[in-house]
């Protein structure tokens, strides 16, 4: 029997007026400016921007304010709001090697062209609560040096000119996009990149991390991570060549892993790779350690059946608002699916009970 | 137009304020905002990938003299956007593009070098020098 349910209406609105006063917590405590969560949570703001898949400072500091600060909710307000913008092109491919770098190191080389440069980090603080910060205060301006020359190029260039490591194949110039097409397996690397590159950092850190344990291991060094900003080039279709029309933070990884060869290839390193809107390192180690594990295939690796080699499995499974959707629709009602489940479990008591009478009245004749 | 595409809107909008320009125009095309797909290469050199998308907006203008403009910028910004087209416009009228270089231009380049020298300064802060410690004794 189906049963129109209606009569929420109140309830919900009611509901969204709490949320809004929840949202904005004590009313005495002054309100957060977007400008402050740009400027101040700008961590939370890149992952809200990487994984909403759309580079908008301001859009993602909306999204976080509106979403209380839940990263997944506000990348889904992002990916909805994405869903309404005409798009009017597709940039050049950024060139990372001329990044202006504001953190640039290597774990593989001590000595490189341009430095390691530590930039804005976490590493080598303490991890100790900073009790200053509870009060306010405006910290002595970062000490400046003179800059030497502003030439960085990439890491891995060193030993791609001995022949050390794989090269990277030019591939079609026109990507898939995954925002437009079905995903369909299998894949190719640069269909990978787009969704690793938004997929859930969480998941992939996770998925890193087991290969680092064994499940697909591939044994990186982080050969080059940087961080900085890139110029955003757009062929103008009413000029014909193109301009730069932004400046963009990126953070960018090179692993070099191991060997890859044949009979007739000597051995050789081989590359993952990550790229990342942002200062968002632990997102793009992650990514290239899964990019890296994901090409067992190509390189004619073994499949040892782990979780990171399977690219329909991480593919389809690293975005967090699919994951997000179909996970949280099982909260909202689903009454009549659940009667029919009900019914089935009571005539299959019903059933057995029956049978075991049956089978009780046999054993006593 | 990099320049006027890459500048802070609330500094460009200043900047126009302050140049007291008012041109006669007409829309080739109003401000509209949407996105364009940027993309990365694989490895940093390889195939082309889809990174993520960028909002942006454009507009066209038509001054009385003839002169078209365009302003494509980062941000959903219609009056960046409108500014933009104008600047462009007055910078192909040689009557009006020495005042455009000087009141607008000029300083937002300026401001954008000190800015990136700023940065390069606190990076360069950052860098390791590496020295080699003897071990042992000889």
């Amino acid at each position: 029997m189906y049963v129109a349910v209606k009569g929420g209406e109140r309830a919900i609105d009611n509901a969204h007026a709490w949320l809004a006063e929840e949202r904005r917590g004590d009313p005495s405590v002054p309100e957060l400016s977007l400008a402050q969560i740009a400027g101040q949570m700008r961590l939370a703001v890149n992952r809200v921007m990487a994984e909403g898949s759309l580079y908008d400072p301001e859009l993602a500091a909306l999204a976080l304010k509106q979403a209380r600060g839940d990263m997944v909710e506000a990348i889904f307000l992002i990916r909805a709001y994405r869903t309404t913008l005409p798009r009017f092109g597709e940039a050049r491919p950024v060139e990372t090697a001329a990044m202006a770098c504001q953190r640039r190191i290597s774990a593989t080389f001590k000595d490189v062209p341009g430095g390691q440069v530590l930039g804005p980090t976490f590493d080598y603080t303490h991890r100790l609560l900073d009790f200053k910060l509870a009060a306010e205060g405006t910290p002595a301006p970062a000490p400046e040096a003179a800059p030497g020359p502003q030439h960085t190029p990439h890491v891995l260039g060193i030993l791609d000119r001995e022949g050390l490591i794989e090269g990277e194949p030019e591939g079609s110039e026109t990507p898939p996009d995954l925002t437009r097409e079905a995903l369909d397996f299998p894949c190719d690397r640069a269909l990978r990149l787009q969704a690793l590159a938004r997929g859930d950092e969480g998941f992939l850190l996770g998925l890193a991390y087991s290969t680092q344990r064994g499940y697909g291991r591939t044994h990186a060094f982080v050969g080059e991570l940087r961080v900085g900003m890139v110029a955003v080039e757009f062929e103008i279709p009413e000029l014909g060549f193109a301009i730069e029309i932004a400046e963009i933070e990126l953070t960018e990884c090179e692993t070099v892993n191991q060997f890859a060869g044949s009979k007739s290839e000597p051995p050789q390193f081989t590359r993952g790779y990550g790229l990342v809107f942002g200062q968002s390192e632990r997102k793009a180690l992650s990514m290239a350690l899964v990019d890296r594990a994901l090409r067992w295939r190509e390189l004619g690796e073994e499949d040892t059946g782990a979780p990171a080699q399977d690219e329909e499995f991480v593919v389809a499974h690293c975005d967090n608002i699919q994951a997000t959707g179909f996970l949280e629709h099982i909260k909202l009602p689903h009454y009549v699916d659940f009667q029919a489940e009900l019914e089935l479990v009571r005539r299959m008591r019903r059933e057995a009970a029956a049978s075991a009478a049956a089978a009780a009245s046999e054993a006593a004749e | 137009m990099s320049l006027f595409a890459k500048a802070a809107e609330d500094r460009l909008a200043e900047l126009w304020q302050a140049a007291a320009m008012a041109p006669d125009f007409t829309w080739l095309r109003r401000p509209e905002s949407g996105a364009v797909m940027l993309r990365g290469l694989a490895g940093g050199q390889g195939a082309p990938f889809n990174l993520g998308e960028m909002t942006v907006t454009r507009a066209s203008v038509r001054l009385a003299g003839g002169q078209v403009g365009h302003g494509y910028v980062a941000g959903r910004s219609k009056r960046k956007a409108e500014i933009a087209a104008l600047c462009d416009a007055l910078m192909q009228d040689p009557a009006a593009a020495p005042a455009v270089e000087a009141a607008i231009l000029g300083p937002l380049a300026r401001e954008a070098e000190a800015a990136a020298a700023k940065r390069a300064a606190k990076a360069a802060a950052t860098k390791v020098e590496f020295f080699t410690m003897q071990r042992g004794e000889d």
